[in-house]
């Protein structure tokens, strides 16, 4: 035996060699189930949360995986993730294309919360966001193909609100009009209706978690029309009215397009009426049609 | 060998004996009822539709008055960044003083389902004499409970609850395994083929964190009468946590005749096997011996 290796020595040696065995076995475990776990840290675009659930990092901390909000929903949509799926183990979420969110005024899943996972702030249904609808595929969707399908406008709850038809030219036929589904993210609820009702084979709208679904423009862009909104006018410079060169006897209205001229009593000139001059004391050489 | 002096090498067998069966079988058959009563009053609600308890191990609300919440999740939920709401916090004060009056690893030998499954996997062990054992500390359960913790402040999530097979196995039965079976498999594999008592007895940091609880927690097993042990080791062969019982039975460096060690599970399986009734449930204040004639006394501090 070596002369060191005193018994004290041989302790603190055997402790160390313990400690550092027991550190390095034991990290490594961590390591893997961190890993692991950073996986399951963005949602997979079908798992949609229940509504009020906080962003998904503040949920993965708050979320204790009891399943209570899956007891109290009165429609079982939800499900709790078993461990092969794609998102955090035992957290609830549900399906839209199988079982949407039925929207219930009192919100009984949120309630049967405990920790607060699903905030308790949340008492009106309609100001839920459990994730944001995209009509994700034009070319099969039936109102983009022109023909007034509009279920999805009719299912939802937050009915032309969170989805507007907005009338187009249908350029195909030169003669109808295409009522194109518009999805307003100030309103959808994520509830998922919409894509449960869509008829086409796989749905053409479908609801995804709000990190995938909704951008963001930078923090530096500035809606013109917004501004002068705000401004009560023009920023940069007086609005002048627009001149259009019209065929004769032809008039031309915004969202109305080309109309005959009515016709003028005699004596009364068939020019436009000049713009009203704006109540903003610009020299007039700025102002009206002058520019 | 006989069959004869090959039951008599079964632990329990002289208590059987001294006792009867039932006597000899006493708390075990307490422990099952407990463990599984308590898996079929979760059960009865999906099953029958019996709302008697909603929820799982993590949280439930029994009769929609009484909430019971594990504090270790919540513990990692704090850590992750997250201040529960009342409901749960009040849950976690009820569940902590119950296992501060009835010890703390009362919950893995009482509750917990996993213990059903190790416990098959050691009756197994035994009857199909795996004799070799793979050689971890028992201490390893308290580094893991670190790493959990750790790795929740680290990440700002739960993430063992990820990969928890105790949490697994009761959400497992209430909402749906998935492939959680295999992990549960695995546990049940580990214990049976790879290291005795492993799972629960070594890596759980489940029972780790109870333990915590239980080195100040009022129930303990008493030893009134432990100079009355006839050293036959059947408490040793099924005692899940062996080492906490010599401190007490030896009168090891002046220890009180009770099992103070935060690892007894309180599971009652001693005082089954004794044949000569030297353990008893008691609380940790209560120092007295019976001598034999059974007169009480207490010993010098």
């Amino acid at each position: 035996m070596d002369n060191e290796n005193t018994p004290s020595t041989a302790a603190r040696r055997q402790f160390f060699a313990d400690t550092a065995r027991m550190a390095c076995g034991v990290g490594l475990l961590g390591l893997g189930v961190g890993l692991y776990a950073r996986h399951a840290r963005a949602l997979p675009p079908a798992a949609i949360r229940p509504p009020g659930a906080l962003a998904e990092a503040d949920f993965s901390a708050a979320c204790i995986r009891c399943g209570m909000c899956v007891r109290d929903c009165p429609f079982n949509i939800l499900h709790l993730a078993k461990p092969e799926e794609p998102l955090s183990t035992g957290t609830p979420y549900f399906v839209a294309r199988q079982l949407p969110c039925e929207m219930c005024e009192d919100i009984p899943c949120v309630k049967a919360c405990p920790t607060g996972a699903l905030d308790h702030s949340l008492k009106d249904i309609n100001k839920a966001k459990m994730g944001l609808a995209v009509l994700v595929d034009h070319e099969t969707c039936l109102n983009f193909l022109g023909l007034r399908c509009d279920i999805c406008y009719r299912v939802c709850p937050v009915i032309d609100k969170a989805i507007t038809l907005d009338p187009q030219t249908n350029t195909r036929t030169g003669k109808h009009t295409l009522f194109i589904p518009v999805v307003h993210s100030d309103q959808c609820t994520g509830c998922g209706k919409c894509e449960k009702a869509c008829p086409t084979e796989v749905a053409s709208i479908k609801v995804f978690p709000l990190t995938m679904a909704k951008g963001q423009l930078s923090a530096h862009y500035r809606l013109g029309w917004v501004e002068k909104e705000k401004a009560g006018g023009s920023l940069v410079a007086p609005d002048a009215a627009h001149q259009y060169n019209m065929p004769e006897g032809m008039k031309y209205e915004h969202g109305k397009g080309l109309s005959p001229m009515p016709v003028q009593p005699p004596g009364v000139s068939a020019a436009p009426a000049p713009a009203p001059a704006p109540a903003n004391g610009l020299p007039k050489a700025l102002q009206g049609n002058k520019l | 060998m006989s069959a004869n002096s090959k039951q008599l090498l079964q632990p329990g067998a002289e208590a059987v004996i001294t006792k009867g069966w039932l006597g000899a079988h006493r708390w075990l058959i307490l422990r099952r009822s407990s463990q599984i009563g308590i898996l079929l009053l979760f059960l009865v609600g999906p099953w029958f539709g019996w709302w008697i308890v909603k929820g799982n191990l993590s949280f439930s609300h029994t009769l929609n008055i009484l909430p019971l919440t594990d504090p270790y999740i919540i513990l990692q939920s704090l850590l992750a960044g997250h201040v529960s709401d009342k409901m749960a916090l009040t849950g976690v004060l009820i569940v902590t003083v119950f296992y501060l009056l009835v010890g703390g690893r009362s919950f893995c030998s009482w509750v917990c389902p996993v213990n059903l499954l190790t416990d098959a996997a050691y009756w197994l062990r035994v009857r199909l004499g795996i004799k070799g054992s793979a050689h971890i500390s028992r201490q390893t359960r308290y580094w893991i409970l670190g790493m959990t913790l750790v790795a929740a402040a680290v990440t700002g999530s739960i993430v063992w609850e990820m990969v928890n097979p105790v949490s697994m196995m009761h959400r497992g039965l209430f909402f749906g395994f998935g492939l959680a079976w295999a992990v549960l498999l695995a546990v049940w594999l580990f214990d049976l083929f790879v290291m005795r008592h492993g799972w629960c007895g070594h890596l759980c940091p489940v029972g780790a964190f109870y333990s915590l609880i239980g080195k100040w927690s009022l129930t303990r097993i008493r030893l009134p009468l432990r100079t009355a042990c006839n050293d036959c080791m059947d408490c040793f062969a099924v005692c899940p946590e062996p080492q906490v019982i010599r401190p007490a039975l030896k009168a090891i460096g002046g220890t009180p005749p009770l099992i103070l060690e935060a690892n007894c599970t309180n599971c009652g399986r001693c005082i089954d096997v004794c044949s000569k009734d030297v353990f008893v449930f008691g609380t940790r204040f209560n120092h007295s011996v019976a001598t034999v004639a059974g007169v009480s006394q207490v010993t010098p501090k």
